[in-house]
C-alpha cells in the first residue's frame, strides 16, 4: 500500500494542475497549471524506475553483492521532459510579456472574440 | 568502403540531422549578407529533399529500414530494445516527402515574403528546426523519441506563428498553439509512461509485439488518440488552428500543414502499429469513431468556413474541413480490419478507401498550402486581408489569379486536378460501408467548391478599385514556390496511377500489415 502513494500524488498533481488550467482567468495561473501537470508526469517517471535496495548504475561501483543495478532509463526520460519543460516555459512567458504589452491585462477573457 | 556508401548507410540520420545542423548555423552566416543566407536555407532544404527521395527508393525497393543510433552492437539484449532507433517504412517516408515539399517550397517563398521584415535569421533558424522536428516525428521508431520530436516541432511553430509580435491577434494565436500542444505533449508523455511501466520498452516495435490490451492499455490508446487528434486538428479539438493558420505569415501556414499532418500520422501509426496486433478486441469500432470525428470535422469546417469574412481563416476553415476527409477513409479501412468477422480480403474497398485517404494527404497538403500562399501574396500585394475590403484583384494580379483558380478547382474535388482522384476513391469506398457517410462527404465537397468560388468572386474579379490601382504582381520567387506547387498538383491530377502504385499503396500495406514492422525484432539486429 505504501509503494503506491507516489501514483496517488501523481494523481492528484495532474488534477489539480488540470483544474487550475481550466478554470483560472490568470495567464500566469494558467501557465503554473502546466507546471503542475508536468510535476505530475515527471514524478510518475521517476516513480516507474524505483526498485527497492536497487544502486545507481555507474560501472565503477560496482558492489560484490548481488543487490540489483537500476536500469536508468526513466531518470534521462525525466532529466530530458524537465529540459524540455523549461524550453516551453520560457516561450510562454515571453508571450505573456507580449500580451501584456499589447493589452496591458493578464486576464484570459479578453482573448477571442473574432470568430463569428 | 567508400564516401558515398557511407554517406547512404546512414542517410536516415542525415536527413534529421541536416536541417537541425543548418538551423544552427544559420544564424552565423546572417551576418555575411542576407542572400547568401537565403541561398544557404534553401540549399540546406533542397539536400535533405534529395535526401528523403534517395531514401524513398531504398525503402520502395528493399522494404522497410531500420538505423540504429550509437553502435553496430546487437540492439537487443536479454529481450530489452537498449538502443534508440529510426525505423522508416512506406507511411513514414511518404509523411517526410509530403513535409519536406511543404519545407522547401515555404522557404523559397519566404524569400520575396519577407524582404521587408527584420528578424529574418531567427525565422529561418525556426524554420529549419521545425522541419527537423516533423521528419523526426515520422522517421522514429521510439515512443519517447517521438515525444521529443512533438515538442522541438511544437516549439518552433509556435515562436513563428508569432512571428509578428507587433499583433496582438498574432501573439494571441502562438500563445493558443503552445498552451495546448504542451498539454497534449504532456499526456502523450503520461500515456508513454502507463506503457513503459507495463512493458519496460520505449521502442514501437518491442510494445507492439508485446501488448495485451490491458486496462491501463485501454486508457494509453484513449490519452494518445485524442491527445495528438487535438495537435491534428480534428473537431472539437480544432480551436487553436484557424487562429493560428490565420494569424501566421503564409509561408509558416503552409508548413504547419505538414506539422499537423505529421500529429495525424501519429494517430494512425499508434492504431495500425502501436495496437495494431490487438485492435480487433474492443468492443467499440475505433474505425467508427475515427469515421465519425471525420464526418463532424468536415461539416463543421465547412459551414464554419462559409461564414468568414477573414480570407486566411476561410482557407484555414476548409483545411479543417479538409483533415475530414483523411480520417474518414481510414476510419472505414479500420472499421473492416478490426472486424474479423469481414476481414480485408472479402471487403476490398477497405484498402481504397484507405488509399484515398492516404493519398489525400498529400492532396490536402498542396491544395491547402497553394491557397495560403495565394492569400500570403494577396497580403503581400495589398496589406489586407479582409474579404470585403479586397476586389478587383485579377487585373494586377494575373499569376496569382491562375494560381488561385488550380487551388480552388484542386481543394474542392474537381476533375483535372489532383483533390478529385483521391476524394472520387474515399466517396466509392465509403458509399460501400454506409451510403449515407459518402453522401455528407459528396456535400461538403460541394459546399468547399461554393465558399472558394465567393472568395474567388469577391477578390478577384469585380471592377478595379481605385485604392488598389498601384498594386504590382508579386516578386519572382513566391510565384515560383506557387508555380512549383501548382505543377505538382496537375501532375498528380493527371496521374494519379502513377502516384498511387508507387507512393500510396505502399504506405498503405505498411499499415494494414504491421507484422512488416516488427520484422526486425524476430529476424534480429
Amino acid at each position: 500500500m505504501i509503494a503506491n502513494i507516489p501514483y496517488v500524488a501523481v494523481a492528484v498533481l495532474i488534477i489539480i494542475g488540470l483544474y487550475t488550467v481550466i478554470f483560472r482567468k490568470n495567464l500566469i495561473k494558467m501557465l503554473i497549471g502546466i507546471t503542475i501537470i508536468q510535476s505530475g508526469v515527471n514524478l510518475f517517471l521517476v516513480s516507474l524506475g524505483y526498485r527497492e535496495g536497487g544502486i545507481a548504475p555507474i560501472f565503477t561501483s560496482v558492489p560484490n553483492t548481488d543487490s540489483a543495478m537500476m536500469y536508468p532509463v526513466p531518470q534521462a526520460l525525466t532529466l530530458t521532459s524537465i529540459v524540455i519543460g523549461v524550453a516551453v516555459l520560457a516561450l510562454m512567458l515571453s508571450f505573456i510579456v507580449h500580451m501584456y504589452r499589447h493589452t496591458k491585462s493578464l486576464d484570459v477573457r479578453q482573448f477571442g472574440g473574432d470568430d463569428q | 568502403m567508400n564516401f558515398i556508401d557511407l554517406i547512404m548507410s546512414h542517410a536516415p540520420a542525415l536527413l534529421v540531422v541536416i536541417p537541425l545542423l543548418g538551423a544552427f548555423l544559420t544564424p552565423l552566416i546572417s551576418k555575411i549578407n542576407d542572400k547568401v543566407r537565403n541561398i544557404f536555407v534553401i540549399g540546406i532544404l533542397g539536400v535533405t529533399a534529395v535526401f528523403v527521395l534517395l531514401v524513398a527508393q531504398q525503402v520502395l525497393d528493399t522494404g522497410t529500414i531500420t538505423y540504429v543510433f550509437g553502435s553496430s552492437l546487437q540492439t537487443v539484449q536479454n529481450n530489452t530494445v537498449i538502443r534508440i532507433l529510426f525505423e522508416i517504412d512506406a507511411l513514414s517516408i511518404f509523411m517526410a516527402l509530403v513535409s519536406i515539399i511543404l519545407a522547401f517550397v515555404a522557404s523559397i517563398y519566404s524569400w520575396g515574403f519577407l524582404e521587408k521584415e527584420t528578424g529574418q535569421d531567427k525565422y529561418y533558424t525556426l524554420l529549419l528546426l521545425m522541419t527537423a522536428g516533423m521528419l523526426g516525428m515520422v522517421l522514429t521508431g521510439d515512443l519517447f523519441n517521438f515525444f521529443v520530436f512533438i515538442e522541438i516541432t511544437s516549439i518552433a511553430s509556435a515562436a513563428l506563428i508569432a512571428f509578428w509580435t507587433n499583433k496582438a491577434k498574432a501573439v494571441e494565436a502562438g500563445f493558443k498553439y503552445i498552451f495546448i500542444s504542451t498539454i497534449g505533449a504532456l499526456f502523450i508523455l503520461f500515456a508513454i509512461a502507463l506503457l513503459y511501466g507495463q512493458y519496460n520498452a520505449l521502442n514501437i516495435a518491442k510494445l507492439a509485439d508485446s501488448i495485451t490490451f490491458t486496462y491501463l492499455d485501454k486508457i494509453a490508446l484513449i490519452i494518445f488518440i485524442s491527445a495528438l487528434a487535438m495537435k491534428g486538428g480534428i473537431v472539437p479539438m480544432h480551436m487553436w488552428l484557424p487562429d493560428a493558420y490565420g494569424r501566421a505569415p503564409a509561408p509558416i501556414s503552409l508548413v504547419l500543414v505538414g506539422a499537423t499532418q505529421a500529429s495525424i500520422y501519429g494517430v494512425f501509426r499508434v492504431l495500425f502499429t502501436l495496437y495494431g496486433n490487438v485492435i480487433h478486441l474492443p468492443k467499440i469500432s475505433f474505425g467508427w469513431i475515427l469515421v465519425l470525428l471525420g464526418l463532424i470535422t468536415m461539416i463543421v469546417g465547412v459551414i464554419m468556413a462559409m461564414i468568414q469574412t477573414d480570407f486566411k481563416r476561410l482557407i484555414a476553415y476548409g483545411a479543417v474541413a479538409e483533415l475530414g476527409y483523411i480520417f474518414l477513409g481510414v476510419g472505414t479501412g479500420l472499421t473492416i480490419i478490426a472486424n474479423p468477422d469481414i476481414g480485408i480480403s472479402s471487403a476490398p474497398f477497405a484498402v481504397e478507401a484507405m488509399k484515398g485517404s492516404i493519398f489525400h494527404i498529400i492532396n490536402d497538403a498542396l491544395d491547402v498550402g497553394l491557397l495560403f500562399m495565394v492569400a500570403g501574396a494577396v497580403y503581400y500585394a495589398t496589406k489586407e486581408t479582409s474579404l470585403n475590403n479586397l476586389g478587383g484583384l485579377a487585373r494586377n494580379m494575373k499569376y496569382t489569379t491562375i494560381f488561385f483558380i488550380i487551388g480552388l478547382l484542386a481543394i474542392s474535388g474537381i476533375p483535372p486536378m489532383n483533390g478529385f482522384a483521391s476524394k472520387l476513391l474515399i466517396y466509392e469506398s465509403t458509399y460501400q460501408l454506409n451510403p449515407i457517410i459518402s453522401i455528407i462527404a459528396i456535400l461538403s465537397s460541394i459546399m468547399l467548391l461554393a465558399v472558394f468560388v465567393k472568395i474567388f468572386q469577391s477578390v478577384f474579379l469585380g471592377p478595379k478599385l481605385k485604392k488598389f490601382d498601384d498594386v504590382k504582381e508579386v516578386p519572382k520567387s513566391m510565384l515560383i514556390a506557387m508555380g512549383i506547387i501548382a505543377s505538382i498538383i496537375i501532375f498528380f491530377g493527371l496521374f494519379p496511377d502513377l502516384i498511387i502504385t508507387n507512393l500510396v499503396e505502399p504506405a498503405v500495406n505498411a499499415l494494414i500489415h504491421p507484422e512488416n514492422y516488427l520484422q526486425w525484432l524476430t529476424g534480429g539486429l
